[in-house]
């Protein structure tokens, strides 16, 4: 586990995942953007997802 | 004309990436109507109530995408088709791919600084989303809404024991070291720090505190869940206390509907606790207000942004009660004796809510989708009865669908039938402008509003529209353009929320509630 601590008071580096626009919005104020492609994870299988959280990935 | 569907299946978009694909194919010469749509049950009954039926939209499922057209020919059609798969890859919609990550761990291993989230997936897979972001020490802001409340505890106790902060699920809006997170509006920094549970709630206060002259240190959105006893206020706690510690705060507000019974109790012993003073608004709270020293007890949005600008300007504000009073009784001068009810439309959830606050003690019962009473509950997609107002930022009607702050095509088919409603006195509307909101909002209501009134006019009536107007100068639709066309379509601007409730209850009562009356 990575300690990146607080928010308040720091530079905003931020990462997207989903609706574009809003990455395009904090570009826009000058925040730097990592985006991810968002795709339903394990083709939607619910099950799958919960597997998925276990493991932490 | 003809019509035609086209499904693909497992391609998923976001509402508001295909709102704007949608707006494009509609562009397309020869096309009479076109949606790009996620086959959510809501999407297929508006496609249905549209004219757009059969099997490829019967068997369409929630992961699927449907492309409906209506066009005036093969050609056109054909034409259309082609432009929503140019639009649908194109770099302006498609901008996430460019470069884009596969996952939160790959996009850390590509910007190690990172230290938040944004994530506005489906509801469904937020919270994994978010555990991942959280597991990796990031930040989050959640804007996804429809995830359950146990899996928001899960989220925030984790978050917290590692001093991060969940914003949400369900959050609209932040403003974090002033810059803006989801929707928000371009305010001015200064010495007033907000937390709030609620999107639209917080940029009405902070939004009437700019238009006062003052500004805002940070702005920390907690999700509508966070005030309840199974979430039990984690992340209001954590930004009241990052507050008392921000230099730059001098004075809070605290914005809520009513909390649960144990968490508010939690709350307001921090409260007493603060160093600095607290405005809170519990919006549409059944109980006292409490004694709270220093701290003061705000009923609306209107009354938490005067009592904050007061305290920061040592001064006191007040709103210009006869300017109200006299457009009212113009107004009311027009109305058929038929005409009795007050029907609000509202984007904004909060607003909707505080509308209420102010409307009941008026006028009596408000009939709501998200009703102050429970005994006054209605479905928002049913037809209106006696004083209404509807939350149109529901679940029910955005499943699927991107916000109704973006999409005004079901607000405006709403306000259509308001007016042919020959008991409607008074169309009660929010505006929110700001990032994150359409870019023309007075564009998409101002010619619904002048239909309306023609309606209203067919009918031998005369339909009253009170407005108000979430927004500044610095937000990019421009407050005073967007004001000047709205007020151009005949609607009447009130300064806020509250008092273009104010307003409605004097126009729906002929003035009788300007003298303390009403019909309760």
């Amino acid at each position: 586990m990575t300690r990146r601590g607080g928010l308040v008071g720091k530079e905003i580096i931020a990462i997207n995942v989903g609706i574009p626009s809003f990455a395009d919005d904090l570009e826009s104020q000058g925040v730097k953007v990592q985006r991810v492609d968002w795709k339903p994870p394990a083709g939607g299988d619910e099950k799958m997802l919960k597997i998925l959280e276990k493991l932490g990935s | 004309m003809i019509r035609r569907v086209v499904s693909q299946r497992g391609v998923y978009r976001d509402s508001i990436t295909l709102l704007r694909v949608s707006q494009g194919v509609q562009k397309v010469a020869g096309v009479r109507q076109a949606a790009v749509v996620m086959a959510t049950p809501l999407n297929k009954r508006v496609l249905g109530d549209i004219g757009f039926v059969g099997s490829d939209i019967d068997g369409a499922t929630p992961d699927d995408l449907v492309i409906a057209v209506e066009a005036e020919g093969e050609g056109p059609l054909n034409e259309a088709l082609k432009a929503t798969e140019k639009l649908l890859s194109s770099p302006a919609v498609g901008a996430g791919v460019r470069r884009a990550s596969s996952g939160i761990s790959d996009a850390l291993s590509k910007s190690p600084d990172a230290n938040l989230a944004v994530i506005s997936v489906p509801g469904a897979y937020a919270k994994h989303e978010a555990m991942v972001a959280i597991r990796a020490g990031l930040n989050v802001f959640v804007f996804s809404s429809d995830v359950p409340r146990e899996d928001e505890r899960e989220l925030k106790e984790i978050a917290s024991k590692q001093h991060l902060l969940v914003m949400g699920p369900d959050c609209g809006t932040s403003i974090i070291n002033h810059v803006v997170l989801g929707f928000g509006n371009a305010v001015r920094p200064g010495p007033i720090g907000i937390v709030s549970a609620s999107g639209t709630g917080l940029q009405e206060v902070s939004t009437l505190i700019h238009k006062r002259g003052l500004g805002i240190s940070q702005a920390i959105g907690t999700g509508g869940g966070d005030l309840s006893d199974t979430v039990g206020g984690i992340t209001t706690r954590q930004a009241l206390r990052l507050l008392q510690a921000d230099t730059e705060t001098r004075i809070i507000v605290l914005i809520s509907k009513p909390p649960g019974e144990k968490t508010a109790r939690a709350i307001l012993s921090d409260v007493r606790r603060s160093r600095k003073p607290v405005i809170i608004t519990f919006l549409g709270a059944q109980f006292a207000p409490p004694r709270l020293g220093k701290h003061i007890w705000a009923r609306t949005l209107g009354d938490a942004a005067n009592a904050a600008c007061a305290l920061a300007s040592k001064s006191s504000v007040r709103a210009n009660a006869s300017n109200i009073s006299r457009a009212a009784f113009a107004e009311a001068a027009k109305l058929s004796r038929s005409q009795r009810y007050v029907r609000g439309l509202y984007a904004g959830g909060t607003l909707c809510y505080e509308a209420q606050v102010v409307l009941e003690p008026k006028l009596g019962p408000i009939y709501s989708n998200a009703p102050l009473d429970r005994r006054y509950a209605v479905e928002g997609a049913a037809r209106s009865k006696h004083h209404s107002c509807i939350d149109m930022g529901a679940e029910e009607f955005v499943g699927g669908r991107a916000h109704p702050m973006i999409d005004f095509t079901l607000r405006k088919l709403r306000i259509i039938e308001e007016a042919k409603d020959p008991e409607t006195a008074v169309l009660l509307l929010d505006v929110e402008l700001g990032l994150g909101s359409n870019s023309d909002p007075a564009g998409e209501l101002a010619p619904a509003i002048a239909d309306a009134k023609a309606l209203a006019t067919k009918g031998g009536r005369y339909l009253c529209v009170v407005a108000s107007v979430v927004g500044t100068e610095g937000d990019f639709q421009g407050l005073s353009e967007q004001t000047r066309r709205l007020e151009g379509s005949g609607a009447v601007l009130a300064s806020c929320n509250s008092e273009a409730a104010e307003l409605a209850a004097l126009i729906a009562t002929r003035g009788e509630t300007a003298k303390g009356g009403g019909s309760r």
